[in-house]
């Protein structure tokens, strides 16, 4: 193959790379969110579905900053827990049983995020170890009742590793390093940054969207 | 002279692809150690609630300082820090910021000053 060819070859394939990198999954139907469109965002203490008790409140300690950079009022965390266990109640799920009326009552928020944890920790292997975080997110209208929005991201440790070429002895002190760093449990901490910076940034593909107290409120769609 | 042409326009791709589907828009707020302060309390074993408070107010000065804007969140969690520490009158006047700040915080920081001044 002559070098243009190949030049052209490579030119195409990133056009269809980024073409289909970000849009592989259907739109999402935004008709109930900009219906609703909320000011406030009550972020409840998250669902921990793993075994690593650390994960509800290190995950929550993230999810403030993109959602009030996209635009959003966001209840205090340290408060809205607060105030759960002055009520009674320390466990998540029991929280997100709460009934939106009571919770609109007591926080005034116009909608409620519901975030639940699926993977958070890391995974020993004999080359690699890997940390991954993974949680999903429901925000649901509180005064309807109405699902606004729906959706799920991932981090992994490895994300940033495969760029790595170092051959086999590279491979072996990269995992015990790795192996050193994950053990103290920071490693999660700072992957579940990136798993939930990414689950909740606006001018994302099928994300939230930007909200009132952001420049591109109503712009989303249209700066992609 | 194509293949040049042709070159560059695949380097200007990769640009587009690295940079990934958006480019974020500049900072709304100054975050400075907030979330790190808020892992803090969570965690609860790290700092006792003066250093917390000492590094909220420090952060709050450097934010001032330099004309940034202060987080949502940010003078309601410092309130939070002084009322277990029994500052009754420092947690009244931090929700009574966050509430000129934010309206939208009014219904919850009303709660806590009838729940938790008495």
């Amino acid at each position: 193959m002559s070098w243009e060819k190949y030049t052209k070859v490579l030119a195409a394939a990133f056009v269809f790379l980024i073409m289909t990198g970000c849009a592989t999954k259907p739109p999402f139907d935004y008709t109930a969110y900009k219906e609703n469109y909320p000011r406030s965002i009550l972020v409840l203490p998250p669902l921990n579905n793993t075994p690593e008790v650390q994960a509800s409140y290190s995950v929550l300690s993230h999810a403030t900053r993109p959602l009030a950079e996209a635009g959003y009022y966001v209840m205090p965390v340290t408060l809205v827990a607060e105030a759960f266990k002055e009520n009674g109640m320390t466990q998540p799920a029991d929280m997100h049983a709460t009934s939106a009326d009571k919770l609109q009552k007591i926080f005034g928020a116009d909608a409620a995020l519901y975030i639940t944890i699926t993977k958070y920790g890391t995974v020993y292997r004999v080359i690699n170890s890997e940390t991954l975080v993974t949680a999903e997110a429901k925000l649901v209208d509180l005064k309807t009742g109405k699902l606004l929005w729906t959706g799920v991201a991932s981090a992994s440790s490895e994300e940033q590793q495969s760029q790595q070429h170092g051959g086999l002895a590279g491979l072996l002190i990269t995992a015990i390093v790795n192996q050193v760093i994950a053990s103290t449990l920071d490693q999660s901490h700072q992957i579940a940054k990136n798993s939930t910076t990414r689950l909740l940034s606006a001018g994302l593909y099928n994300g939230v969207l930007y909200g009132p107290r952001s420049p591109n409120f109503g712009k989303d769609g249209k700066i992609d | 002279m194509t293949t040049i042409r042709l070159s560059l326009a695949t380097i200007l791709l990769v640009c587009l692809a690295l940079q990934g589907c958006a480019t974020q828009p500049a900072s709304l707020y100054q975050w400075q150690g907030y979330e790190n302060n808020v892992d803090a309390y969570f965690r609860s074993d790290k700092l006792s609630p003066q250093a917390q408070t000492q590094l909220m107010e420090e952060d709050l000065q450097k934010i001032q300082a330099s004309g940034g804007i202060v987080p949502p969140g940010y003078y309601a969690h410092l309130g939070l820090l002084y009322g277990q520490q029994g500052n009754l009158d420092q947690f009244s006047l931090q929700m009574q910021a966050e509430k000129k700040q934010y309206p939208e915080s009014e219904t919850f920081m009303d709660f806590l000053l009838r729940n938790f001044k008495k």
